[in-house]
């Protein structure tokens, strides 16, 4: 066996329990209909990708998983606690993390500040002690910034660690982007199109840290993704989304032979 | 220096005589998440000491030869110690070979135990194994990404510590015994030299030649153990070892080693290194990156910077030789050392330097002059891997910007009848390792090594390198061509990252460019041209316009020079790639391959002879991980004024 495929043989027996469950989820803007009535799963450990045209409602589906927007309809299920209109910040204290399609990084803070900024909810000091630097302050500060600059390290961004991230080009602030969401110690990450505007070297160094994070840390992973090449590579399972309704589910050569998927998103070539 | 060394002959006893007399000093730090971390002497014996008794436990054995292949960590540092405990020989390799590269060496040294700093490196020694079946174990420092790989021959440097530490509880005496019976002849390390012809060869050096080289240079420089020096260049390279082993280990300074290749620079300038050595490449890629920076800069710091170099050339370096100077012009230099010099100097990290050194290959005088016109004490040497590095060093106020100094104590220098140099020194290595014939070759019976290099002994007694001897050739006029001198002048512009210039034998000189993505794209985007890439850059009108400059520079100040006043650069071109060590055409050190290269690309060559104007250019490339692909390109061919002879003008 080779290399490669010991790797994914590895990775197909860690897949464990459905952590994640979405059923019947409608979402809707006044008279447009963004999600119609979509249920899936997601299991542990794995890379599930959602892919579609534009408009079929990928982003919204993440921006409910995260709870940015609340459904109208159906429930969420994660490690089988049912939860109704959590909010975001709710949703990342239950281990989700999330990086933005147009990057919400703070453009004039470095990237370690940034990086240290996705450990927010992990800090206990209030205000106060932080502001006099009492006692346990400088003991969290410390543990932020090790595990901070163990982020730093996994996702090799030392050399521009205190450059301001609105300097720094874009592949690079996805990759300071994908540190901050990593810096919350996350069960569950949701990438918002990660490759987006990159080059042919930047998508396989961002494929790379990908399946290093899932590898190294086990964080479950649920990414959008335009780039077929990329999607048929690394997922375990695909969904595929089209005008807010769910075509297809399964293995990535399923879902590529799949009549409606074609019809719909991959078409055929001439 | 003020302790006592002898008896003390091997690298081992040394070790542990400083952990005995300065068991809390830093001997190496590095930068780990963002923190310096520190190993005392102490640390550092002890680490190395248990590591030794874990690579005997696991089978490791006098005389065995044990890879190192990473980049510098204190492990890797603290390996080769352990190896030598045990009369062991390190052999460290170059992190950027590709895997097949690594063969060779493993295969020729018989190489059983391997220290690999990551995954990346235990890849390429896994994908080798099939063919070195003497390798029986690897040893990985950095376990991110190897939680799957169940190889039989792999284990984690963490485990090889703890079944040392436990084999030295249980036996304390067996390392005790076996660094005694070390010797001054023994071999204490292997390194193979990259070659810029034809196989590579393991050079053998004993801890007498590298301890008395080591020790002799500090001693003259006044090198102690409050000294610092960061760890950057690959340690496969025998400087890299001089610099950061040997002679720490007989001085007692610390060394630092950086975060990762990228962050060297911003490394360099938090350690603020005291003693500093790089090739001329390195350099010359400082001055580029002060070069492109300053022509970011607003007016006046443009302005300034123009107006204090002026001064700084005029003046700076006769300031720091002691040499008299006007009471004006030395004020001058104040002012540019408060408003230039020192905040350049902070920049690159050079603040502490007492000592800059560099060699390994012929610097141009300009870029020389330019350092040390700023208050850097650079200076030249001249050695080898089989000479265990310092042949030539200048001393303090005797810097030259042509020559490499005079003979260091205990050299002996002669030349042939063609100019080539012999050296006979306590220096010199033992032998090629299994390769008698080369040995022969290089080492004459009366002791005396063939360096290949022509030169000749100045005036002052400092020694003056023309060239390689082969490489030595005269025009069809019999005029000294001196590839190496044509090429560094161009190499000085910042646009300019490599030259090769050809001639031997022909009527006129041409030459090969090869353009800096760097400082070329930034003037680009100055001048509002748009390119897509590294091809498309080197093949414009403005850039040939921009390189024509260069040339006509450089044959401006060769018509100054009588006897090489013929070797002006008539034509050139700009290389639509950069020449590679993964394609084989620079060596692992980055020294040009140049009989390869005019192989190579004889087309290109015949283009620039015949007076063609374009050339077609397919050529085979290396990626790095091995694959083999095709480039191909349409190249310019510029033409270059020449000027007459100052000679002949003074004549007319």
């Amino acid at each position: 066996m080779s290399a490669a495929q010991l790797q994914q043989h590895v990775r197909a027996q860690r897949i464990g329990e459905v952590i994640l469950a979405v059923e019947g989820v409608s979402l809707a803007f006044g008279g447009v209909q963004a999600l119609r009535d979509v249920s899936f799963d997601v299991r542990e450990h794995e890379v599930r990708a959602i892919i579609g045209p534009n408009g079929a409602g990928k982003s919204s589906m993440l921006n409910v998983l995260n709870g940015v927007y609340h459904p109208q309809k159906g429930t969420i299920r994660l490690r089988g606690r049912e939860f109704h209109d959590m909010d975001p910040h709710e949703a990342a204290a239950m281990g989700i993390a999330r990086t933005f399609q147009n990057i919400a990084l703070f453009k004039g803070m470095t990237v370690l500040d940034n990086v240290v900024t996705g450990r927010n909810l992990k800090m206990r000091c209030s205000f106060l002690e932080q502001a006099l630097w009492l006692g346990r302050a400088k003991r969290e500060e410390l543990e932020h910034r090790r595990a901070a600059e163990e982020v730093i390290d996994f996702l090799e961004i030392q050399h521009i660690r205190k450059t301001p991230v609105g300097r720094l080009p874009y592949g690079l602030q996805k990759r300071v982007e994908l540190g901050r969401a990593l810096a919350a110690e996350p069960t569950l990450l949701l990438l918002d199109e990660p490759m987006a505007g990159m080059n042919l070297e930047e998508k396989q160094d961002m494929c790379r840290f990908i399946l290093d994070v899932n590898d190294h840390y086990g964080t479950t992973i649920v990414l959008i993704e335009h780039d077929m090449g990329v999607v048929m590579d690394i997922s375990d399972r695909v969904i595929v989304l089209d005008y807010g309704s769910k075509i297809a589910d399964g293995v990535p050569e399923a879902v590529r032979s799949d009549q409606a998927v074609i019809d719909a998103y991959l078409g055929v070539s001439h | 220096m003020s302790e006592n060394l002898s008896g003390l002959d091997t690298f081992p006893k040394l070790l542990r005589h400083h952990a005995r007399v300065r068991p809390q000093r830093p001997a190496i730090r590095e930068k780990d998440l963002g923190i310096w971390q520190t190993w005392s002497w102490k640390q550092y014996a002890d680490e190395a000491l248990a590591l030794a008794c874990g690579l005997a436990a696991q089978g490791f054995k006098r005389g065995e030869h044990l890879a190192l292949v990473g980049d510098n960590r204190p492990r890797i540092y603290a390996a080769v110690a352990a190896a030598q405990c045990l009369g062991g020989i390190p052999v460290p390799l170059y992190q950027d070979a590709v895997a097949a590269e690594m063969a060779f060496p493993i295969q020729n040294a018989e190489i059983t135990h391997a220290v690999a700093e990551d995954q990346e490196q235990v890849d390429k020694l896994l994908e080798i194994l099939p063919q070195c079946p003497t390798l029986k174990r690897i040893y990985f420092d950095d376990p991110r990404g190897m939680r799957h790989y169940a190889q039989s021959q792999l284990m984690s440097y963490e485990k090889l510590l703890e079944i040392g530490r436990e084999a030295m509880q249980r036996d304390p005496a067996f390392l005790e015994a076996e660094i005694a019976q070390g010797r001054g002849e023994d071999t204490a390390a292997m390194f193979f030299t990259s070659g810029t012809t034809g196989v590579p060869k393991g050079v053998v050096l004993t801890h007498a030649s590298l301890i008395d080289r080591a020790r002799v240079v500090a001693e003259w420089e006044g090198i102690t153990d409050r000294d610092v020096v960061l760890a950057f260049m690959p340690p496969a390279w025998i400087g890299q070892n001089i610099f950061s082993y040997a002679q720490p280990l007989v001085t007692g300074y610390c060394i630092c080693c950086p975060e990762s290749g990228a962050t060297v620079l911003t490394d360099m300038r938090e350690i603020g290194p005291s003693y500093y050595f790089a090739p001329p490449r390195v350099f010359e890629a400082l001055l580029t990156q002060v070069a492109v920076r300053m022509a970011d800069a607003s007016a006046l710091k443009r302005w300034l910077y123009q107006h204090f170099m002026e001064v700084a050339r005029r003046v700076g370096a006769r300031i720091m030789e002691g040499k008299p100077v006007s009471l004006g012009e030395r004020f001058l230099y104040w002012l540019g050392d408060l408003l230039v010099y020192g905040p350049l100097r902070n920049v690159l990290g050079l603040s502490r330097v007492r000592i800059a050194y560099t060699g390994g290959e012929a610097i141009g005088p300009d870029l020389f002059v330019f350092y040390r016109s700023l208050g850097i004490n650079l200076k030249q040497l001249y050695g080898s891997t089989e000479t265990s590095v310092f042949v030539c060093v200048q001393p303090n106020g005797q810097v030259k910007s042509d020559t490499v100094g005079p003979a260091v104590q205990g050299v002996e220098l002669r030349f042939t009848p063609e100019r080539e140099l012999l050296i006979r020194s306590p220096g010199l290595f033992k032998e090629y390792f299994k390769n008698p014939q080369a040995t022969a070759e290089a080492k004459d019976a009366q002791g005396w090594f063939h360096t290949g290099d022509a030169g000749y002994v100045d005036a002052d007694g400092h020694l003056r390198i023309i060239d390689r001897a082969k490489d030595v050739g005269k025009l069809a006029d019999g005029t000294l061509f001196a590839p190496k001198y044509l090429e560094n002048k161009l190499k000085f512009f910042p646009y300019i990252k490599e030259a090769v210039a050809f001639g031997h034998g022909r009527d006129k000189v041409c030459a090969f460019v090869n353009i800096d993505m760097d400082a070329v794209g930034n003037w680009a985007e100055r001048n509002n041209l748009a390119y897509t890439g590294y091809t498309d850059l080197a093949s414009r009108d403005e850039v040939y316009a921009l390189l024509r400059e260069c040339v006509e520079k450089v044959n401006a100040d060769l018509a100054e020079e009588p006897e090489i006043a013929n070797s002006q650069i008539h034509r050139f071109l700009a290389l639509h790639k950069e020449l590679d060590a993964d394609d084989g055409e620079l060596t692992r050190t980055r020294k040009v391959r140049r009989r390869f290269i005019a192989e190579k690309y004889s087309s290109l060559v015949d283009a620039l002879y015949d007076g063609k104007d374009k050339v077609h250019v397919e050529a085979q490339v290396k990626y790095e991980d091995g694959r083999v692909g095709k480039i191909s390109a349409d190249l310019r061919i510029g033409d270059a004024k020449t000027f007459a002879p100052a000679a002949a003008r003074k004549a007319a």
